[in-house]
C-alpha cells in the first residue's frame, strides 16, 4: 500500500516534541500548520485553497483553543476538521424542480469524468426516490458510441432515451427532446452532453446555446474525484461560462483522498450534490461533508462503514442469530447466511480500509483478505447435505471424502473447517455467557476469518 | 552552449523534427501558458534567491501536479546547486530547473519510448482506471500502425461498460481494422483468447487489446485483469509485448497509486499520458517516473487521430519552456553577464 500519511500521523512527530514542554508556543503551532498544509496538498487540495485554509486554521489555533489545550494535536485536528466540514458543507442533495414540467438537467464536464454513467444513475435515483419519469437525452454526438452507451443504460433501467443519431446538432437534439417530454408527460429531461475542455470555445458555446434554449433547472458539473490541482481551473471556468448549480463527484469508490472536492467547493461556492460510489446504477449517493473531511485528512470513514452495515445486515436476522449462538444451535446454514451478509457489504479488504488507522495497525496494514479462501469455505459448506449442515457431528470420514470431492478441496481443508466451526461455537458460548453477566447485549459476533 | 539552445538546435533539424516539436508546443499551449507564465513571472519579480522565492517555486510545481515528494527533493537539490554555484541570481536557476526536469526523467531504467514490436505478432495490452481514454488511444495507435503498413487487429476486452464494444468498433471502421468481440457481459479473458487465436491465424502484426476501466483498489477486478494477461501469456510465450497503463493527465496524486498498483498486477511496461492538451500539466509523470521507473511512451495532445505522439522528455521540457526560452533568445546576452 502506498497510502499517504493522514493528518493524525503527520502531527505525531510534532506532538512528541511538545509533550513534556507543558506549553505550546507559536512556533509549535507554525510547525503543526506545516503538517496540515502537507496533508492537504497530498490530498490534491489546490495549493491556493490550502493557503487560505491554513491561514484561517492558524488564526484559530494560535488563539486560546489549541495553545491552552492539554491535547494540542487533537485540538488542531478538531479545528481542521470543523473548518473543512464547514467549508464543504451544509446543503442537502436535493434536485430542483421547474415550476412547469419538464424540469431540465444538463450534465457537463471534461472527457472521461463519467457524465453518461452519472446521467443513468441520476435517472434511476429520480425514479426510485422521487417517483419521477425521466427522459434521457443523448446529446453527445462526438464520442464514438456515446449514444449507444446511453441507450444501453436506458434499456437496463427500462427508461426512454431520446436520440437523433450523431448527425444532428446537440442544440436541436435538446430542443426536440424537451418537446417530446412535454408531449409524453415525462417530467425530467436529463441531457447528457459531450465531454469537452473548458478552454474549447466552440464547444463551450454549444453548451451555452443548449442552456439558453432549455432553461435548465440544474446544470451539474461532473468531476472525477481523482482530479489534481487543475480541478479548480476546470470548475471555475465551467461555472463562469455556464453558471453551474451543483457538482457530482465521481469515482469516489477509488482510493483517492478527493481533495478536489474542497477545491471545487471553495472556488465556486457551489454545493457538491452527489457522489458516485461504484459502477452499478444505484451507486449514486448523498454527499456528506463530514465524511469527506475525514477522508481528505486520511482519517478513515467509520460512518460509511456503519451505514453499510446497517443497510446490508438484516436486523431481525441478526437478533435471531444471536439467540442461536447463545443456545448453541448455530448451524452451517446460519454460517453461510452470515457469510453472505458480510460479503454483501463489499470486498472485505475494502471494508477494512475504511477503518481509521487500519493502514497503520500492525497486521492489518497488509491484510489481503483472501476472498478465494472464503470461496472455498463456501464451496465446502455448499457440498454438504441439508442434514450435515444442521448437524455437523454426523459428518464422518466417508462424508468428509465426499464433501472434499464435491467442493474440489481436500479432506484436510474440510477437517480444518469443521474444527474451526466447532471452536467458533465454543467461543460464542463463552462470549454470550460473558455478555449475559455484563448484561450487555452485543450485535454481530465476529466471524473467525475477520 | 546553453541547455535551451541545445534543445532548440535539436528540434530545428529536419522538417519532421520541427513538425513534432511544433505539435508539442501547440498541444502544450495551455499547460505552458499556465506553467511557464508563472515561471516567468517568478523570475521577473525576484532579484535574488531567498526562501520566499523557493516557496513560490514550490507552489508552482505543486500546482502542476508534480508529486509532492518529488517537488521537495527538487527544491532541496536546487538549494544545493545554488550554494555550489555560489549565486543568488534567479536567472541562473532557470536553466538548472529545466535540466533537472529532464534529468529526473532520464533517471533510472528504461527511457525509450519505442514500443517492443517483434517480427510476427506483437500483443499490446491497455490497462487503466475508468475514463482515462483507453479506447480512444487504441484507435489512434491502430491508425498509426496501419499507416506504417502493419496488419492491425483490435480485441474488445471491455465487456462491462455499456457501449464500449461499439466504441471500439467505430474505431475499427474508421481505421479499417478488424475487431474481435463477444457479447457485452462475456468473460474478457475469453475474448482475449479468441482475439489472440484469430490474430495468429490471420497473420496480424499487431493486436491491440482493450480492457474495461477499473479502479485499482477493486481487488476482484484487478484479479480479472491478471487473468486476462495470463490467457495472453499462455497463447504466446513472450506476450503481451507491452502492457501500457493509460493515465489521465489531469489526475492528481492518485496517479502514483494507480501506477504502482497496476504495475504490481500486470507488470506495466509503459505509460500513456492522455489529455495533455488543454488544461493538464501532467506533472505527476515526473513522480511516476521517479518512483517506479516506468517510462512514458506516448502523450495524447489532442482529439485528432494523429494527435498521439511518442513521448520525448526533452521535447516535453522544450514545449513547457519554449516561450520562456524564446523570450530569452530575443534578449541581449549581456544581461546576465557580470
Amino acid at each position: 500500500m502506498m497510502a499517504f500519511e493522514g493528518l493524525a500521523e503527520r502531527l505525531q512527530g510534532t506532538m512528541q516534541k511538545i509533550r513534556g514542554k507543558g506549553k505550546v508556543s507559536e512556533a509549535d503551532v507554525k510547525e503543526m500548520m506545516r503538517e496540515v498544509r502537507l496533508a492537504l496538498l497530498e490530498a490534491d487540495v489546490n495549493f491556493k485553497v490550502v493557503k487560505q485554509f491554513v491561514k484561517k486554521v492558524s488564526e484559530r489555533s494560535v488563539g486560546q483553543e489549541v495553545m491552552k489545550s492539554l491535547t494540542p494535536g487533537q485540538q488542531v485536528i478538531k479545528v481542521v476538521k470543523e473548518e473543512l466540514t464547514e467549508l464543504m458543507g451544509g446543503e442537502e442533495s436535493r434536485i430542483g424542480t421547474a415550476k412547469r414540467p419538464p424540469t431540465v438537467i444538463m450534465m457537463v464536464g471534461l472527457q472521461g469524468a463519467g457524465k453518461t454513467t452519472t446521467t443513468g444513475k441520476l435517472a434511476n435515483l429520480l425514479r426510485k426516490k422521487y417517483n419521477r419519469k425521466p427522459l434521457l437525452v443523448a446529446a453527445d454526438v462526438y464520442r464514438p458510441a456515446a449514444i449507444k452507451q446511453l441507450q444501453t443504460l436506458g434499456k437496463q433501467l427500462d427508461m426512454p432515451v431520446f436520440s437523433l443519431g450523431d448527425q444532428e446538432s446537440p442544440v436541436e437534439i435538446a430542443r426536440q427532446a424537451i418537446q417530446k417530454a412535454k408531449d409524453e408527460h415525462l417530467d425530467y429531461v436529463l441531457i447528457d452532453t459531450a465531454g469537452r475542455l473548458h478552454v474549447d470555445e466552440e464547444l463551450m458555446g454549444e453548451l451555452k446555446q443548449i442552456k439558453e434554449l432549455s432553461s435548465p433547472e440544474e446544470i451539474f458539473l461532473v468531476v472525477d474525484a481523482m482530479t489534481g490541482q487543475d480541478a479548480v481551473t476546470v470548475a471555475e471556468s465551467f461555472n463562469e461560462q455556464l453558471g453551474v448549480t451543483g457538482v457530482v463527484l465521481t469515482k469516489l469508490d477509488g482510493d483517492t483522498r478527493g481533495g478536489a472536492a474542497l477545491s471545487i467547493r471553495s472556488v465556486t461556492g457551489k454545493p457538491i450534490k452527489f457522489v458516485g460510489m461504484g459502477e452499478k446504477l444505484d451507486a449514486l449517493e448523498q454527499f456528506h461533508p463530514e465524511r469527506m473531511a475525514s477522508r481528505i485528512l486520511g482519517m478513515g470513514d467509520v460512518l460509511s462503514l456503519i451505514e453499510k452495515a446497517q443497510t446490508n445486515v438484516d436486523e431481525a436476522k441478526a437478533k435471531e442469530l444471536e439467540k442461536k449462538m447463545r443456545t448453541m444451535s448455530f448451524t452451517f446454514d446460519d454460517f453461510l447466511d452470515q457469510l453472505g451478509q458480510v460479503r454483501s457489504m463489499g470486498p472485505l479488504d475494502e471494508l477494512l480500509k475504511m477503518l481509521p488507522g487500519a493502514n497503520k495497525m500492525k497486521g492489518l496494514n497488509n491484510v489481503q483478505v483472501d476472498e478465494k479462501q472464503l470461496g472455498r469455505v463456501e464451496a465446502i459448506i455448499r457440498s454438504m447435505t441439508a442434514a450435515e449442515k444442521q448437524q455437523p457431528e454426523i459428518i464422518n470420514s466417508g462424508r468428509r471424502k465426499r464433501i472434499a470431492r464435491g467442493s474440489g478441496t481436500t479432506i484436510q481443508e474440510v477437517n480444518r473447517l469443521l474444527k474451526q466451526f466447532e471452536d467458533m461455537k465454543k467461543m460464542m458460548k463463552q462470549m454470550s455467557a460473558m455478555q449475559q453477566k455484563g448484561k450487555k447485549k452485543g450485535g454481530m459476533p465476529k466471524l473467525p476469518f475477520m | 552552449m546553453s541547455f535551451f539552445k541545445k534543445l532548440k538546435d535539436k528540434f530545428s533539424g529536419s522538417q519532421e523534427q520541427e513538425q513534432t516539436a511544433e505539435k508539442y508546443t501547440e498541444g502544450l499551449k495551455k499547460s505552458r501558458s499556465g506553467f511557464s507564465e508563472k515561471m516567468n513571472n517568478l523570475f521577473a519579480r525576484y532579484r535574488k534567491i531567498d526562501e520566499d522565492f523557493f516557496e513560490e517555486l514550490e507552489e508552482i510545481l505543486i500546482g502542476a501536479d508534480v508529486g509532492f515528494d518529488t517537488v521537495m527533493e527538487l527544491i532541496d537539490e536546487l538549494k544545493m546547486e545554488v550554494k555550489r554555484r555560489n549565486t543568488n541570481e534567479p536567472e541562473a536557476l532557470r536553466e538548472i530547473i529545466t535540466e533537472k526536469f529532464v534529468e529526473i526523467y532520464a533517471g533510472e531504467g528504461e527511457t525509450s519510448s519505442e514500443l517492443n514490436i517483434q517480427d510476427g505478432l506483437s500483443v499490446i495490452l491497455f490497462v487503466g482506471v475508468n475514463g482515462v481514454g483507453k479506447t480512444t488511444t487504441i484507435g489512434k495507435l491502430a491508425h498509426q500502425f496501419k499507416s506504417e503498413g502493419k496488419k492491425v487487429m483490435l480485441a474488445a476486452g471491455d465487456t462491462f461498460r455499456a457501449g464500449a464494444i461499439e466504441q471500439l468498433e467505430v474505431w475499427g471502421e474508421r481505421t479499417g481494422v478488424d475487431v474481435i468481440k463477444q457479447a457485452e457481459g462475456s468473460d474478457p479473458a475469453a475474448v482475449m483468447y479468441d482475439a489472440v487465436r484469430a490474430a495468429k491465424s490471420r497473420g496480424a502484426d499487431i493486436l491491440l487489446c482493450d480492457t474495461a476501466g477499473r479502479l485499482q483498489n477493486k481487488v476482484n477486478l484487478m484479479n480479472e485483469l491478471q487473468k486476462v494477461k495470463r490467457v495472453i501469456e499462455r497463447e504466446i510465450p513472450d506476450a503481451p509485448h507491452e502492457v501500457l497503463l493509460v493515465v489521465d493527465a489531469t489526475t492528481g496524486q492518485n496517479a502514483l497509486v494507480q501506477a504502482k498498483t497496476f504495475k504490481e498486477a500486470t507488470d506495466v511496461s509503459g505509460i500513456i499520458l492522455t489529455k495533455l492538451d488543454g488544461t493538464a500539466k501532467g506533472g505527476i509523470v515526473l513522480a511516476i517516473r521517479k518512483e517506479l521507473g516506468v517510462p512514458v511512451k506516448f502523450v495524447g495532445l489532442g482529439e485528432k487521430m494523429d494527435d498521439l505522439q511518442p513521448f520525448d522528455a526533452e521535447k516535453y521540457a522544450y514545449g513547457l519552456f519554449a516561450q520562456a526560452f524564446e523570450q530569452r533568445e530575443a534578449e541581449p546576452e549581456e544581461e546576465t553577464a557580470e
